[in-house]
């Protein structure tokens, strides 16, 4: 028999409020071009990106600590398929380890030739050196930085 | 302890496949349900308390679709929950029913799902949102992004290699031709996995699971029950969930306590099932696997988390030697597994049902030969919760 179909669309815009925790450390990437964490007193462990509390003792937060701009990669993948909603592919993202961080903070790996995976995958081994770099403009949000290799 | 026994009578799954356009999603857990009770031997009637196996609502496209799903599942009047986590959902979903079965509330309960992956064509849109709106949404994660970051961590420890990460693929479709169930049945080579395009870094298209629609339905029983009505069945003898953080980045960076390349949280959950069941040694004493891995390279860190090899990382030279295949000495999903099959909302109740069937013998042409003890496992969220389970005839 004939099946029949119908297409239908979701489409929600949400207005989401970040807190106080995330604003001052989008704040703080937009007026001064500096990455923040957060220092849990018990442990020492400064957790990028900030968070009001630790999952760790489950206590409060209690520092502001400047990190970075340098890092060392702790995990890539670079995309070679298109994804809706996504950006056009190739690029290459990951995580870095910031200096003076002790949880790693998502970003864009920027500045690198994606045309041959195997060569790719190289330069962004695991431990391998980059730099943030701010864009000029910024508008206090995840995509006014990215990574870069260093040096 | 054995009076208190919670077993399996009915198991019901689709013939899972891209897309179902002769089927309603309701008419969908209706075709398993029905295969369910048809298999317990059992009217509807004898329901009383159902457990529903849904995970996003997105995936479906249906907002809080369990409300759907009430008449097919035949709830009226009887207590419904739905359960959600992710892509545990299914095995968290038979987990609640035993807890139901277990606490002496109910002697038959009724768990079952569907889902209708195909239809929405765009999971990794769906599956992009399930990360937090503060910090992590603007980039452009997803569950296989996710998992390719895993197993870059899994090479760099361990060695695996692009061509490790096939042999799994090739085992799985090998299993699956076997299973009519499965959704992708065709054998491939290590050389078909190799050269297929590259989706996300390490991961190729034929390291990927499909989208899957179809579902599935378990019933549980009390043993009292089960004695009473002379009922055939397999028991549930272990059952484990365990959580992790929600953070990946705290899962590499200084010292993490659970490494985003394993699965830490994983191997608690199994340590949980195990000790329940009374498995001191899983190596020896497990006989078969059923291990949710959507991906090529997560096989093998499930491997290491269920303990089925000496150490962590040993998963892939023993997957190299053939111990995981049919006819191996423990095999891991000979149904094909979640690489083959992934109907997320009832993914990890499939590797349940399955290794339900494998120690009761009834698996088919995928029958693990002389398996009486099996492990099915199922994770959820960002690589992040997870269930566990040890079946036994």
């Amino acid at each position: 028999m004939e099946l029949l179909g119908r297409q239908e669309t979701w489409n929600i815009t949400y207005d989401h409020a970040l807190g106080e925790t995330a604003s001052w450390f989008y704040t703080r990437i937009r007026d001064e071009a500096a990455i923040y964490g957060r220092r849990c007193a018990k442990t020492n462990h400064v957790l990028v990106p900030p968070r009001a509390f630790s999952d760790e003792t489950l206590l409060p937060t209690t520092e502001w600590v400047k990190v970075g701009p340098g890092g060392r990669i702790e995990a890539f993948t670079m995309v070679y398929e298109r994804f809706n909603n996504l950006p056009d592919p190739p690029y290459a993202f990951g995580y870095v380890l910031l200096d003076g961080a002790d949880t790693a903070l998502g970003g864009y790996f920027k500045g690198i030739d994606l045309t041959d995976p195997h060569q790719a995958a190289k330069k962004l081994a695991i431990g391998t050196r980059v730099m943030t770099t701010f864009s000029a403009v910024r508008k206090g949000e995840m995509l006014d930085f990215w990574f870069e290799l260093d040096g | 302890m054995s009076s208190d026994r919670v077993g399996i009578v009915g198991i019901g799954q689709s013939a899972f496949r891209s897309r179902r356009d002769d089927a309603s999603y309701p008419d969908l857990v209706r075709e398993a349900v029905v295969l369910a009770m048809h298999d317990a031997k059992m009217e509807l009637d004898a329901i009383q308390a159902v457990v529903y196996s849904l995970s996003p609502d997105a995936m479906v496209g249906i907002g809080n679709a369990e409300r759907l799903g009430v008449d097919a599942v035949g709830g009226r009047s009887k207590p419904f929950l739905r359960i959600n986590t992710g892509g545990a959902t299914g095995i968290s979903s038979v987990a609640a029913a035993y807890y139901h079965v277990a606490s002496g509330m109910f002697d038959v309960v009724l768990t079952a799902g569907a889902d209708k992956v195909g239809e929405c064509g765009d999971s990794q849109t769906v599956l992009n949102k399930i990360w937090d709106p503060s910090y992590e949404r603007p980039l452009p994660l997803g569950t296989i992004n996710m998992l390719a970051m895993s197993g870059v961590r899994y090479m760099q420890r361990y060695g695996m290699t692009e061509e490790d990460m096939a042999r799994v693929a090739v085992k799985n479709r090998r299993h699956a031709s076997l299973n009519p169930n499965a959704h992708l049945r065709k054998v491939v080579t290590i050389d078909d996995v190799m050269t297929s395009r590259y989706i996300s870094w390490p991961i190729k298209l034929l390291d990927c699971c499909p989208q899957s629609s179809g579902g599935a339905a378990m019933v549980l029983a009390s043993e009292r029950f089960i004695r009473d009505n002379n009922l055939d069945a397999v028991w549930i003898t272990g059952v484990g969930h365990a959580a992790e953080t929600y953070w990946m980045g705290d899962r590499m960076g200084n010292n993490p306590t659970a490494e985003h390349a394993d699965a830490y949280a994983l191997g608690r959950s199994f340590e949980k099932s195990y000790r329940m069941a009374g498995i001191t040694d899983p190596a020896k004493q497990v006989h078969v696997a059923e291990l949710y891995a959507p991906f090529s390279n997560t096989e093998y860190h499930s491997i290491d988390a269920a303990r089925l090899v000496a150490r962590p990382g040993d998963s892939v030279p023993r997957l190299r030697d053939g111990e995981f295949e049919l006819g191996g000495r423990i095999p891991v999903n000979p149904s094909g597994g979640t690489l083959c099959t992934n109907a997320i909302a009832v993914t990890a109740m499939a590797r349940v049902a399955e290794v339900a069937l494998q120690v009761w013998g009834r698996a088919g042409d995928h029958q693990a030969k002389g398996a009486r003890l099996g492990i099915a496992s199922g994770n959820g969220g960002d690589h992040q919760i997870f269930g566990t389970m040890v079946i036994e005839a």
